[in-house]
């Protein structure tokens, strides 16, 4: 499926939107994580929390929890909120 | 409008994209200055006699960058500990003396936790240490909220020491998420014998200062001396606060600190520190964040004072900044200000933004919250300003490269 990149992450994925595939949020972000080495961490935390300003879009739908099920023809967004200075 | 003295200002040469990125072909030794930012890192690259500094930079621009260091085992490879706001934390490892940068494979990061049970998380890297001499490719890295790691292989993985991870009275000794400094509770001061790769001292703020002798797998607290705050009890280790520790190269059983309640020195096997900030001028104090010893000459040792009275505005006091040395352990105090505003400019040095290289006459280095970086080539007689208008200056490290 494809997943939209934030700008900050592109220095990972050198491209706004990837393929990548996974049952879930989790099997997804794994898969980015092969691809991608280290990308992972800086989006979830060592307890496999999302991090603060790190937001999933599943079909245009907030999606909060790793564990969400996704299917194959589902767009995924990525997106880092932006705040402070 | 008050007056204010011009400092004098050295010049500073801002090398194109092209120019930087060529290797310097001069076999001589010089000193680089690693400077660490809110917003990115800058190398500044002396002349032989100090005078002009070549500028490198910004490298990790938008990047907080906490710690820039240097391996002195091999002379090339530097360490970077940076987050932005928004992404996770990172170390970033350059082997041309930071031409070229990559990111490592495993930062550190605390344990998983249990099922049911509230894990750590690591925030950011807030210290960099290479370990001893004879142990290359080794380093310690302390985080925030308080963890100390070690990695084995030049900083590419990094892996927890159990005994502060797992013990609960280090656990406890660490507080909670609202104690520590504003931007998180800190480990650093990590400090390696030179004369024993398995003795170790580091210092948490909060949670005192300790000593390893088995490369980190056991600790015990050495704060006896030490003040804490007015009302609280100084045999609680949590309410100890010490901001920076240093370990004299020259005799490794001398320690000098700052520490959020005054200056000590502590001469083993004594376990008793001795606060030599006493002898500071009453109306100066000896509060401050930095400590900074002589490479070669362990009755030396500068800090920067700040103003601890009524709120703790933690500026130079009365708006005038000055280092102060001493140079008999810290029985006396001389006042180390020209070249420095003389008045109306208030400061602010964090523990790692003042440091000093290891050449004759010793040079020191500051770097001011407000991102000016000033630096003296006589020991601290007299200061001049290398760089202005730089993000908030977070650290400064000072190295020998070819």
């Amino acid at each position: 499926m494809k997943v939209g990149i934030p700008s900050p992450l592109l220095s990972y994925t050198g491209k706004s939107e990837v393929e990548a595939s996974g049952a879930s949020l989790h099997e997804l972000v794994a898969d980015l994580d092969r691809q991608f080495p280290g990308l992972r961490f800086r989006v979830i935390d060592e307890q496999d929390k999302i991090r603060p300003h790190m937001r999933f879009f599943v079909n245009g739908e907030q999606v909060l929890s790793l564990s969400h099920a996704l299917q194959p023809g589902d767009s995924v967004h990525l997106v880092q909120a932006l705040s402070g200075g | 409008m008050a007056s204010t003295k011009k400092p004098r200002i050295v010049a500073a040469k801002t090398a194109p994209a092209r120019a930087r990125r060529t290797p310097r072909k001069s076999s001589a030794q010089h000193v680089v200055l690693l400077v660490a930012t809110r917003k990115g890192a800058w190398l500044y690259h002396g002349d032989a006699a100090r005078k002009t500094w070549s500028t490198s930079g910004p490298r990790f621009l938008g990047h907080t960058v906490q710690h820039l260091v240097l391996d002195p085992r091999d002379g090339h490879t530097l360490l970077a500990a940076t987050k932005t706001g928004h992404l996770g934390p990172s170390l970033f490892r350059s082997r041309d003396l930071g031409r070229s940068w990559h990111e490592v494979k495993q930062p550190p990061a605390f344990p998983k936790a249990k099922e049911g049970e509230k894990g750590r998380v690591v925030d950011h890297t807030f210290w960099l240490t290479p370990a001893h001499a004879s142990e290359p490719g080794v380093w310690y890295a302390g985080t925030s909220p308080q963890g100390l790691f070690r990695s084995d292989d030049a900083g590419d993985s990094w892996k927890p020491l159990p005994a502060l991870q797992d013990d609960p009275r280090y656990r406890a000794w660490m507080g909670g998420e609202q104690d520590g400094t504003p931007d998180g509770p800190k480990l650093h001061s990590v400090l390696v014998d030179p004369r024993d790769p398995a003795h170790l001292y580091m210092a948490m703020s909060s949670g005192g200062v300790h000593e390893s002798l088995d490369r980190g797998a056991s600790w015990t607290p050495i704060v006896k001396g030490l003040e804490v705050v007015g009302g609280f009890d100084a045999s609680n280790i949590a309410f100890h606060d010490p901001h920076c520790v240093r370990i004299c190269p020259s005799e490794p059983d001398r320690l000098y600190q700052q520490n959020h309640c005054g200056i000590y020195r502590l001469d083993r096997p004594s376990d008793t520190w001795k606060r030599i900030g006493k002898n500071m001028p009453k109306r100066v104090g000896d509060v401050g964040f930095p400590m900074v010893v002589h490479p070669r000459d362990a009755n030396t040792a500068w800090v920067f004072p700040m103003d601890g009275t009524s709120v703790w505005p933690r500026t130079s006091p009365d708006g005038k900044p000055a280092a102060y040395a001493t140079h008999n352990g810290g029985k006396t105090w001389q006042r180390l200000s020209a070249g420095f505003p003389e008045s109306q400019a208030w400061w602010t040095v964090k523990r790692q933004a003042m440091t000093a290289d290891a050449n004759d006459p010793v040079g020191l280095y500051l770097g001011t919250t407000s991102g000016e970086l000033w630096m003296s080539r006589d020991e601290g007689a007299r200061w001049a300003c290398i760089a202005r208008n730089l993000p908030e200056i977070y650290a400064v490290e000072a190295a020998l490269v070819s």
